[in-house]
């Protein structure tokens, strides 16, 4: 296992401001009851402009009414308010009661009702950052991830009191960082990476903080929040709240003003484009564009609002891959992929691991080698640009763009729904070919890969799911055929790195015997049953298909199949 | 939308290309609006000054050609460039540095651009595929920072809408601001302007057409009458859906204005030039001497040629593409290849519509 990780560099960045009081997201917390009231007063507006007329105002209530008395009755959580029930109780009361009222008094009632729901969404999604619980926070994670690291890697005595292991040492960041840092102060960054695990908001937050920049503020499914030790993180990191159950019209409107005032006020953010883990292991393809848009718009607002003159608020697109070694949910995700596959079924968001396994992960992960890096991508301007370290965009050919042109017709700045929503496709298709170029390739998922694509190419005659119903007894690739084939594909992987279209850990570098073996120790390495293993004989077997495929789908889309 | 109506601004529109399509696109956006038209050679210029007149039409007053594109980017914000597809990428090399994102750029080139690597050339390629063939929309944000791209497709025979006879056209974008400035500028008493969101499905009916007009002309010198032609047009169809499926355009485009609008005016037009190009086939002469006699650019003969490759890369049965391919390049006569193609084993009639 000790193959060639080249000594981390990752060194420590001092912080880009200097006191918490100084950061957006402290800016945002300290105005919050005024922020709230202007989220919930735009989204209303926006609600009035949707729904002009009072029959439609009022069909809107009652289909939010009737989803939510539906939700509260068969989907309650923990997180939920206690005087929820009542809240919509009384809704439909005065809802009902509105048959009596004139027209007029009609109109303003249910604007009321609207403004009144509005409201109360807001005050839920916001989040609550405390500097002190913030300070607090971060303080206890470096403490306790310092002592599992040195307790458990030195075996000596004392050693759990020494400094020698960081969590940098576990955590290997590597990518354009310092234009990232440069970023955050020249404009507001929006960051947003793939998503596979629970794990990746607190790893995500931790990576912020190393890096020296202050908070981001960030939507966390509400799912979380049930896990305690998830919400006191969340809450400490200026998490708001996005509860997936809600999709009525206006919860979705709050949300979405939520989260572009935030950005145009110029909180830096991060978003999980995906809108939720990848079920299936692969890259994010398709991307929630509502969220994405929000970022257009607040951009296009910025020039809007901004006095001729004076310097508009850039905002900056950072795409970011996570890559593990294992996932702790893995089994879960791609079980609910396969039987989600063929048919768009309703995913229930259910979570089977609480605090205790979260624990139990956290220790196997600082005990044991299992590495995680976080590839930076470069800064993109909200249309897909790139940008230079100074924050301007760059074309193809090197020249200098200016984004306000891209919302201008006839000299004038302009707002044309259909048109963001077609930069909305185009800034998404360019965070997905960022994902691919940036993504860091490990020795886990080269392995996983070949295996599988071995066993398929074995069973030409089976479909993806008759492949996965084999009984995972008496599949065995012999392993000089598993190393030819290993062979062949790392090779096209360095083709792929020198193109520039991919990365890839140093460890995938050197001798191959041993880099196969760093893949099989460490492919899902935590599994009950473990994806791949090598056998006595020395040849490669699997004890679960399906973690298998799911390990094996992180490089799908790299055209590598041809090479197995 | 924009709130203000184009015509309250003074700013004239471009027109990139003074062949025989450009000069008429020039013409009708002059009835509304001034427009610089733009030509690479001075003594076109100097002719267009002096004489009025262009390739046979007469020049409308508010045109004004030019030879200068960083001052027509300058002043215009709506720009159409029709230039052929060879010299489409390097004309845009030139234009993209006075772009800027608010430029809308709607093209009239039915062709497509191939960009190899180092060395080799079209004919030295086995096959060919979608990373090295582009839409002429493709081309342009490659090499510039436009994004509010469209183009122009539909029978339009230049001569014909010169003369004012009722016509249409179809203006594709992703963008609702790009067609509905097409149609402001465009729209006339005898022009009817369409709008279309599938921009490459749109680009590739227009272009893939010019094989079966090529086609068509080829019948129709061999003196076959309207059987043989209403057999070509549809077996033609089915073939462009199943080539513009596989670069990546959809059905529906292929069914509207661009796709059998198209099909159907250039496959009975002499007017057309690739349909000219078929009838001398037909009648003996060699490409070598049909490409001598004519000054103008037949896309269709390049497209034969990129498609074929294309079909052979993606495995699409494209029999009259292929024989076409045989008899332009490879000296087969146009009556074996239609032997070969009425003993071809076709089935079904319609299989590329979904019940």
């Amino acid at each position: 296992m000790e193959v060639a990780e080249k000594k981390n560099k990752n060194k420590r960045y001092k912080p880009i401001l200097d006191g918490i009081p100084d950061w957006p997201v402290y800016q945002l917390s300290k105005n919050r009851q005024e922020f709230i009231e202007e989220v919930a007063q735009k989204a209303f507006d926006e609600i009035k402009k949707k729904r002009p007329t009072t029959k439609h105002i009022i069909d809107e209530l009652e289909a939010t009414v009737y989803r939510e008395q539906q939700r509260m009755k068969r989907n309650r959580w923990r997180v939920d308010a206690a005087d929820e029930p009542r809240f919509w109780a009384n809704v439909k009361e005065e809802l009902v009661a509105l048959a009596s009222f004139s027209p007029e008094e009609c109109q303003a009632k249910a604007d009321e009702l609207i403004y009144r729901i509005v409201l109360r969404y807001a005050n839920e999604i916001a989040g609550n950052f405390k500097a002190n619980s913030y300070r607090l926070t971060r303080e206890i994670v470096k403490f306790w991830f310092a002592r599992l690291l040195n307790g458990a890697r030195v075996k000596k005595f004392g050693a759990f009191f020494r400094t020698r292991y960081t969590l940098r040492d576990k955590i290997q960041i590597v990518g354009k960082v310092k234009q990232l840092r440069k970023l955050a102060t020249e404009g507001t960054v929006v960051m947003v990476p793939t998503h596979s695990s629970n794990l990746d908001s607190i790893l995500i937050g931790w990576i912020i903080h190393s890096l020296g920049l202050p908070a981001f503020i960030y939507g966390a499914g509400l799912n979380l929040f049930n896990i305690k030790i998830f919400a006191y993180f969340m809450n400490s990191l200026g998490a708001f709240k996005v509860d997936r159950r809600k999709k009525n019209v206006p919860y979705l409107e709050t949300l979405k003003f939520y989260s572009m005032l935030a950005v145009q006020k110029g909180a830096h953010s991060i978003f999980f484009p995906g809108g939720t883990r990848s079920r299936s292991g692969m890259i994010e393809k398709n991307l929630k564009l509502g969220l994405l848009s929000s970022t257009i718009e607040a951009q296009r607002n910025l020039y809007l609002d901004t006095p001729p003159g004076e310097e508009v608020r850039k905002i900056f697109i950072v795409p970011v891959t996570l890559n593990y070694h294992f996932v702790l949910e893995a089994p879960d995700l791609i079980d609910e992929y396969l039987t989600s596959k063929g048919a768009d079924r309703y995913l229930p968001e259910q979570d089977k691991y609480g605090s205790w396994q979260l624990l139990q992960f956290l220790f196997k992960f600082f005990t044991k080698g299992s590495n995680i890096s976080v590839s930076i991508g470069p800064g993109l301007d909200v249309m897909g640009n790139y940008v230079d370290d100074a924050g301007r965009s760059i074309d193809a050919q090197g020249r200098i763009i200016n984004t306000r042109d891209y919302f201008i017709s006839n000299g004038e700045i302009t707002v044309d729904k259909q048109r963001e929503d077609e930069y909305t496709r185009m800034l998404s298709h360019k965070i997905v070919a960022e994902y691919h170029r940036i993504n860091r390739i490990f020795a886990s998922h080269l392995v996983a890969f070949v295996a599988f694509e071995i066993w398929q190419k074995k069973h030409p005659k089976l479909d993806l799911f008759g492949l996965l119903r084999l009984p995972e007894e008496g599949q065995v690739i012999l392993y000089e055929d598993f190393r030819a084939a290993f062979k062949r594909v790392r090779k096209q992987v360095y083709v792929l790195r020198e193109q520039g279209k991919v990365y890839h850990a140093t460890h995938l570098k050197g001798n191959i015997d041993l880099v196969i073996r760093h893949g099989l120790d460490n492919v899902g390495i935590f599994h009950l049953k473990r994806p791949l293993l090598m056998n006595k004989e020395g040849n490669i077997v699997t004890k679960d298909f399906n973690t298998l495929y799911y390990y094996h789908n992180r490089l799908v889309g790299y055209d590598l199949e041809k090479f197995v | 939308m924009t709130s203000k109506s184009l015509s309250d601004t003074s700013k004239p529109i471009g027109v990139i290309g003074a062949g025989n399509f450009g000069s008429v696109v020039a013409n009708m956006l002059a009835q509304h609006r001034r427009v610089l038209l733009y030509a690479r050679d001075e003594s076109v210029i100097q002719r267009i000054l002096q004489t009025k007149e262009n390739r046979g039409h007469p020049m409308h007053k508010n045109i004004l050609p030019t030879n200068d594109l960083a001052s027509l980017a300058r002043q215009c914000d709506v720009i159409f460039p029709i230039v052929p597809s060879q010299h489409f990428r390097s004309m845009m090399k030139q234009l993209s540095i006075h772009l800027h994102p608010y430029h809308i750029l709607i093209h009239g080139t039915k062709g497509f651009d191939v960009r190899l690597p180092e060395g080799k050339t079209i004919d030295t390629m086995p096959t060919l595929d979608r990373s090295v063939v582009k839409t002429i929309s493709e081309v342009i944000q490659e090499e510039s920072v436009a994004v509010r791209v469209g183009c122009l497709a539909g029978p339009n025979l230049s001569r014909e809408l010169a003369e004012g006879h009722p016509a249409a056209t179809v203006v594709a974008s992703h963008f609702n601001e790009v067609i509905n400035v097409g149609q402001r500028l465009l729209r006339s008493d005898n022009f009817q302007v369409y709008g279309n969101k599938d921009l490459v499905g749109v680009e590739l009916a227009g272009v893939l057409k010019n094989i079966i007009a090529i086609a068509a002309g080829a019948l129709s010198g061999m003196g076959y009458g309207e059987n043989a032609k209403g057999l070509l047009v549809s077996r033609g169809m089915v073939e462009m859906v199943y080539l513009g499926r596989a670069l990546g355009g959809n059905t529906k485009a292929f069914l509207g204005i661009a796709g059998i609008g198209d099909l159907v005016t250039t496959c009975n037009s002499a007017l057309s030039r690739n349909f000219t190009v078929g009838y001398k086939l037909a009648r003996g002469e060699s490409l070598k001497e049909i490409l001598a006699k004519t000054d103008e650019v037949a896309e269709g003969i390049n497209t034969v040629k990129i498609a074929k490759k294309c079909a052979d890369h993606y495995k699409v049965r494209a029999p009259i593409t292929a024989t076409l391919y045989q008899v332009l390049f490879e000296d087969m006569t146009v009556k074996k290849a239609l032997e070969y193609l009425m003993r071809y084993p076709l089935n079904v009639d319609i299989d590329f519509l979904v019940e």
